[in-house]
């Protein structure tokens, strides 16, 4: 019931804008499937199994919105949805930065649904978490995980003819397994859209492996340090600066990509040249919806080309401001790398440190994009291109900005977070203090 | 219509949702649906109707809860209204042990077949998990209280408040800041009433009626000669009160230091006049030289600190593992807790949980199990002694019964561990903020939450504040940029030399604390008079971008 097809939300969003009476009308239906499954000390504590659906309507007079929610679907209920939306919009002040609906547009169709993973079951999902938990039993350590799969749909219509509909899956596992004697600990993520792609078994293989390598690690100094980033990691501490590229806040004064003197740091050259940033909602690995949810198309973008900032991000109120063309962002970011893998990486390093992953990562300072955090499950020192032992975990104080001008080399980027990230070398990245935690 | 028109008819009941920029909590519904609760025979009906399913198809135990959640948020942004939303989520969870395990399953259709059915569902669940299960759940003992109510104690209800007024004041607040100099300012007022039914096979119908309340602003002034920005946020409060919060009392103030500061009452507007000079003077503060400081911490700050490193490492859930996946583990093992003697503070250090404190966001006559709440020490003259506890983990500590520390974020989420109020007890000596700061010579006076972070077994954390004042010889003498301190939690606890006494004691909170998985959000408080750390670790953040 939760995931309609293409034909089916059009019909209820035709018949809704049917009921208006206002200037303009924009509808949007969503509804998701899904279930998930928990478990910690090597035993399932909770599971379940959700489905919802939504529809919002925007009524509009002059520059007077108003907004209302429904998750009823009778005709009653719809015109009841489409009445008070009226009736708010008519009570309330005009919104100086109102933008009239979209004309129709045109987007091509997204490849985010996969068949397997919207057939998921809770027995699949049993199935799946007792192959995890048949590693960590077999070696002798504890497994704590989560594995979540969902099915969504949007669509949206306004009264101007503009209609849009999407449909997708995702499937996300993560583990952490630690070694009996709490002297270890590793951890894996992975999400994807096509189940196929979702092997439990191997990823908590690859943590096990980590919770014992990890055991026994020994302090070094805090200080800078050559790092090898794994793609958790960079993803970890990159997906904060994505926000940054947004043109109103940089104009505004109040980003890093604030210029001093006024304006913004567009066409400077922010980064190393061998950073290359763009989005695609098209991208096979990555993919996501190729409209926004006012139904603007979601185009390839290039971020940043050879470290110079290409592109910001501007709503359409701010286009209009600045008289240029509105340019939405996409979650499906992509930082191009090299071919190498993460073992080349390590090889071709002489003294440095692997971190998995990164964890409570905060804004220190906006203006620098300055973040701390720590390292977690597995860190490791790497001298003359192999890993020689486990180490304690560090606090880092780092900004994004000035580690991707201090890239030296990129790998082959991989499925991660917040999008598709090479595992990445990095020189003088700053460690402040060292972390018990394990 | 003109805005004030708009006003005065959101006023008198017509309650709003425009400019859909921000997320609503769930279906938007008119003031006055938010103000007619749900009658109380008919909830007791349902509840029934859940577990003698549950109880039907096998289950050992059920609970059920109905739970009505309705959020107002107000949203302002220098001269225009952002936002207004009145949201509502209804509906009931059923939590059940059958075959040794745990089930929940939940719904937001209330006719009798659905809750049964949702019962059903539980059960089948826990039967199905119990086929991975380690070993069955032991559930402490709980009597039941029969049919009982609990209310906050609130003298005005925010919901019944006019949105005129509410939208009055938070323009006000814009407008002083831009009196003040500021560029951008945004204000807003989070309002949320928690009406929560809870039954049991245990014989507990229990009603609650919860409300809490968070007014909060962002003042920015940007230096376009410099590129430099800072920002200041509201040093209020997130409280479990009405709206009275936001009516100024002299006597609810702390003045005579840098900084005025408010315990039960809030004076949003002269927050605001100050907050205005503050960004000012961090605009040309001095950086702070990396060193040893002495550490004045306001509660508008160390409730953050106390939050993370005493609440969560006290969770008994995360030292059990049952977090390990995603909030972390805990260093506060069973075995320190076992030696009766692990000296976690100084002698100054007593931390207490509590469920009952008045004006607390924690505060509520019963669990989401069905537990009546009540206080507890965790940390006594510096050593650990207690942790926070539920039903099914009580037997691990020798309890006979639960702590009360169950909570649910909504009617479909699965209660689990969450934290009650954890405070810093005040000093027993008459002490007052301004006296302590004339002791120190090299420190740093600190007001309100900024970065914060901490790692996973909650050892090593670094904060930084909204206002960091340098403290020369007794005096305050200028503030201070880019300051954060880095520490050990028992070392930095162990450095706890001094309290003020109760007068400067005050809460500070979160309305939005993350746990679990799914992840769920719970609100605390945490109160402390100021408190003096000696010889803390603090750091220079500043950096500078090619």
């Amino acid at each position: 019931m939760a995931i309609l097809s293409k034909e089916e939300a059009q019909a209820i969003l035709k018949k809704v804008i049917g009921y208006s009476k206002a200037d303009f009308c924009e509808v949007g239906l969503n509804g998701s499937d899904g279930g998930n499954i928990r478990y910690a000390r090597n035993a399932v504590s909770t599971a379940g199994q959700i489905s919802t659906m939504s529809l919002g309507v925007s009524s509009t007079f002059g520059k007077k919105t108003g907004s209302a929610t429904i998750n009823e679907f009778d005709d009653a209920s719809l015109q009841k949805v489409v009445k008070r939306a009226e009736e708010l919009a008519m009570l309330a002040p005009e919104n100086p930065e109102f933008m009239p609906p979209l004309d129709p547009q045109t987007f091509p169709e997204s490849n985010t649904y996969n068949a397997k993973t919207a057939a998921m079951t809770p027995d699949t999902r049993a199935e799946m978490v007792g192959k995890s938990l048949s590693v960590s039993k077999a070696a002798g350590l504890d497994a704590a995980g989560f594995l979540e799969n969902s099915t969504r749909f949007n669509a949206i219509m306004n009264s101007k003819g503009l209609f849009a509909y999407n449909k997708g899956t995702d499937v996300s596992f993560s583990v952490t397994v630690r070694n009996k004697q709490g002297t270890g600990s590793g951890y894996i993520e992975q999400g994807f859209n096509d189940l196929d792609k979702m092997d439990t078994l191997a990823l908590s293989k690859i943590a096990a492996s980590k919770a014992n390598g990890s055991a026994g690690a020994k302090a070094i100094e805090p200080g800078k340090y050559t790092v090898i980033l794994e793609p958790l990691a960079a993803s970890d501490i990159i997906g904060n600066m994505f926000r940054g590229f947004d043109a109103r806040s940089a104009d505004e004064g109040r980003s890093f990509m604030s210029k001093k003197g006024g304006g913004t740091r567009l066409g400077e050259q922010l980064f190393s040249e061998n950073v290359n940033i763009y989005s695609d909602p098209m991208n096979a690995e990555i993919p996501s919806a190729t409209f926004t949810g006012e139904g603007l198309p979601v185009k390839r973008t290039q971020w940043v080309e050879k470290g110079v900032v290409k592109n910001l991000s501007y709503s359409r109120y701010w286009a209009a401001q600045k008289n240029v063309q509105p340019l939405p962002f996409s979650r499906s970011m992509v930082i191009e790398g090299g071919t190498q893998s993460l073992e080349d990486l390590i090889k071709s390093t002489e003294k440095g440190i692997l971190v998995t992953r990164f964890w409570y990562i905060r804004s220190v300072d906006p203006q620098t994009l300055l973040l701390t955090g720590l390292t977690r499950d597995g860190t490791f020192y790497i001298e003359n291109g192999e890993i020689k032992f486990p180490i304690k975990n560090f606090r880092f104080n780092e900004s994004p900005v000035i580690m991707l001008n201090n890239v030296e080399a990129l790998g082959k980027p991989v499925r991660t977070g917040s999008g598709l990230i090479p595992p990445m070398k990095i020189r003088d990245f700053t460690f402040t203090s060292l972390s018990d935690a394990i | 219509m003109r805005r004030r028109d708009f006003l005065y008819m959101t006023g008198v009941g017509l309650g709003a949702s425009m400019m859909p920029n921000i997320p609503a909590f769930g279906k938007i519904i008119s003031v006055e649906e938010s103000l007619m609760p749900v009658d109380i025979a008919l909830k007791k009906k349902m509840a029934d109707v859940a577990l003698n399913a549950a109880k039907s198809k096998g289950a050992t135990y059920a609970d059920v809860r109905i739970g009505r959640y309705l959020n107002q948020v107000v949203a302002t942004r220098e001269t225009r209204v952002e936002n207004i939303s009145n949201s509502e989520s209804y509906g009931l969870g059923v939590r059940v042990i059958a075959n040794g395990s745990w089930g929940f399953a939940a719904t937001n259709n209330m006719d009798n077949a659905s809750i049964a059915k949702a019962a059903e569902t539980a059960v089948a669940i826990a039967k199905g998990n119990s086929k991975l299960m380690e070993e069955p759940v032991q559930l402490a003992a709980q009597k039941g209280y029969g049919e009982v109510s609990w209310k906050t104690p609130i003298e005005i209800n925010a919901f019944e408040v006019p949105i005129a007024d509410k939208v009055d004041l938070l323009l006000k607040v814009n407008s002083e800041a831009m009196k003040g100099g500021a560029k951008y300012i945004s204000s807003n007022l989070f309002m949320i009433n928690e009406q929560k039914y809870f039954a049991s096979t245990d014989g507990s119908y229990i009603d609650q009626d919860i409300h809490r309340l968070w007014p909060t602003f962002t003042l920015t002034k940007t230096d376009a000669a410099s590129g430099k920005f800072e920002t200041r946020n509201a040093l209020s409060a997130p409280m479990g009160m009405g709206f009275e919060y936001l009516k100024p009392k002299d006597e609810e103030k702390i003045n005579g230091g840098p900084v005025t500061m408010y315990k039960k009452r809030y004076d949003i507007l002269e927050d605001v006049r100050e907050a205005a000079v503050h960004v000012d003077e961090k605009l040309k503060a001095k950086p702070v030289a990396p060193g040893k400081y002495d550490l004045v911490l306001d509660p508008s700050h160390l409730f953050l600190t106390i939050h993370e490193s005493v609440g969560h490492p006290t969770e008994l859930d995360r030292v059990l593992g049952y977090e390990a996946n995603y909030a972390g583990t805990s260093f506060l093992t069973l075995d320190k807790w076992e030696s009766k003697k692990f000296n976690f503070g100084s002698k100054e250090v007593n931390i207490i949980g509590d469920k009952l404190e008045v004006g607390s966001l924690g505060a509520v006559g019963y669990d989401d199990e069905g537990v009546k709440c009540g206080q507890w020490d965790i940390i006594k003259d510096g050593i650990l002694v207690n942790y926070q506890t539920i039903r099914d983990q009580a037997h691990i500590l020798g309890l006979k019964e639960s702590q009360g520390c169950c909570y649910a974020d909504s009617w479909d989420s699965i209660q689990f561990q969450r934290m009650p109020n954890v405070s810093l007890a005040p000093g027993n000596a008459v002490l007052s903020a301004a006296d302590m700061v004339k002791n120190v010579e090299k420190g740093i006076y600190m007001f309100g939450r900024n970065s914060y972070s901490i790692d996973q077994q909650r050892y090593n954390f670094q904060f930084s504040a909204q206002l960091a004042y340098e403290i020369k010889d007794g005096k305050i003498v200028g503030m201070f940029k880019d300051a954060a301190y880095q520490a050990n939690t028992q070392e930095f606890w162990n450095s706890c030399v001094q309290r003020c006494d109760k007068n400067d004691y005050r809460l500070g909170g979160t309305f939005s604390d993350g746990k679990g998985q799914p992840g769920q959000a719970s609100a605390v408080s945490h109160g402390s008079a100021t408190t003096r750390f000696n010889g803390v670790n603090v750091i220079n953040t500043g950096r500078k971008l090619g």
